[in-house]
């Protein structure tokens, strides 16, 4: 169980200055977030893009950006889960909170700031009879541990960098890949794509392309696959893994089974904290409405400050908050 | 005015009138319109979740660009006649076309 101040659902760019305003009222955070990279949609769907609207920067690259907020919260050592989903919530005798994840990691807080964005990245689905009853059974949506694939038979779908990416990757230790491809040329990093027919050409993967996978087939676990040109013949390949990589996709997920007040995919929040109807949970960021929000990520940050100041009394209990500014007692790290 | 036809999630149909001169993209005008669409990426067709179906008039539009070509190929379900609406500018071309709003992927 990892023991916390403040447990922060998710670690885009409001997630990640709470910490900074969490770190000089002395509080400590630990952030979950679904993805495997901190960042939320600034690294996930536009690194590169230049934003103009943070206050002090004519332009700067989101990427760039998540950097900045790393570096500016490093002295505080927040603590990360990645890669992993908050799906319940519990509330101790004392009122503290314990959170748990889909990989069944604990952690108790005092305090819980939901900072999700616009919800979840879930990867998106393609709509194949059986694929649900083959998911842990050879269908898989991301790759997190590519040793489990050494050896086996696998086909991969899809026409951008992450399938372009995970079939060289996997060109190497499986006994087989195939990729397929509804288009027949691909959108990825230029490297990558010519990486790809390359090794088709030397006979390494298998490249199906102006095809979809139309069915899934096995008993216990996935044994074959079912796939179609634009003629809709149907070709069965041998596979233990099937693994689609259609991009992902925000969805509010587990949140909105826990009693919060949603209107429209986001959470009611009061202006003076930013407190939602659940006692010690705050949401800041796009997660959040009131009357005037503005989806801004310069708002976000207004919030965290003010989320901040309201969360002090659950985690010091007692004490005074004292508002000091940074200019007389500088940001002491932990 | 240009007179298009919606169809939302459930199948309601609605028609929306749209002054010619106005300067947005269809995605500006389904979220002012208040239907349920997300648009995460602000525009900028890097997210898909504006994504719509042209029911009628496809050969009004533009080709799409790279980028949106590149995004409507990641998606599992896309076909011809899916367009993202962030990258359909609003013009007189437009009149008398129906999109439905694709379900959420």
């Amino acid at each position: 169980m990892i023991t916390t101040d403040i447990c922060i659902v998710g670690a885009g760019p409001v997630g990640l200055f709470a910490v900074f305003e969490a770190g000089l009222l002395k509080m400590r955070c630990h952030l979950v977030d679904v993805l495997t990279q901190v960042g939320g949609q600034l690294s996930e769907i536009y690194p590169h893009k230049p934003i103009y609207d943070i206050p002090g920067y004519p332009e700067i690259k989101a990427q760039e950006l998540v950097d900045k907020l790393m570096e500016q919260i490093k002295p505080f050592n927040p603590g990360f889960s990645l890669g992993a989903r908050v799906e319940t919530i519990s509330r101790e005798p004392d009122g503290s909170l314990v959170i748990r994840t889909n990989d069944h990691t604990e952690i108790h807080c005092q305090v819980l700031v939901i900072a999700g964005g616009l919800g979840c990245f879930e990867p998106r689905k393609p709509d194949i009879d059986r694929l649900i009853e083959f998911e842990g059974k050879g269908v898989a949506y991301m790759i997190k541990e590519p040793e489990l694939f050494r050896n086996k038979e696998i086909v991969l779908a899809g026409g951008g960098d992450s399938a372009l990416d995970w079939t060289i990757f996997l060109a190497n230790s499986a006994a087989k890949v195939t990729l397929v491809h509804r288009g027949d040329t691909f959108r990825g990093a230029p490297h990558s794509v010519e990486k790809v027919f390359e090794l088709a050409k030397a006979g390494k993967i298998d490249l199906i392309l102006q095809s979809n996978v139309m069915g899934l087939n096995g008993e216990e676990h996935l044994q074959s696959v079912s796939i179609a040109a634009r003629d809709n013949v149907l070709t069965t390949i041998p596979a233990n893994h099937f693994i689609p990589l259609f991009g992902l996709s925000p969805k509010l997920g587990p949140i909105a089974e826990w009693g919060l007040m949603i209107d429209r995919s986001a959470i009611e929040v009061n202006t003076i904290d930013f407190s939602t109807n659940i006692t010690r949970v705050y949401a800041i960021g796009d997660i959040n409405t009131y009357p005037g929000k503005l989806k801004l990520i310069l708002c976000g940050f207004h919030e965290a400050a003010l989320m901040a100041q309201g969360a002090f009394k659950y985690v010091y209990p007692g004490k005074k908050l004292s508002f000091k500014y940074t200019t007389v007692y500088g940001a002491p790290a932990f | 005015m240009i007179k298009i036809t919606i169809v939302d999630r459930n199948g309601k149909r609605a028609n929306l009138e749209i002054p010619t001169d106005i300067n947005l993209s269809l995605m500006e005008i389904l979220k002012a319109a208040e239907y349920d669409i997300l648009a995460t990426c602000g525009g900028i067709a890097l997210c898909a979740t504006c994504l719509v179906q042209v029911l009628k008039g496809t050969e009004n539009l533009p080709q799409p660009g790279g980028q949106e070509l590149d995004m409507l190929d990641t998606l599992p379900n896309a076909d011809l006649n899916s367009r993202l609406s962030c990258q359909l500018r609003i013009n007189k071309e437009m009149d008398g076309m129906i999109f439905q709003i694709a379900a959420e992927h």
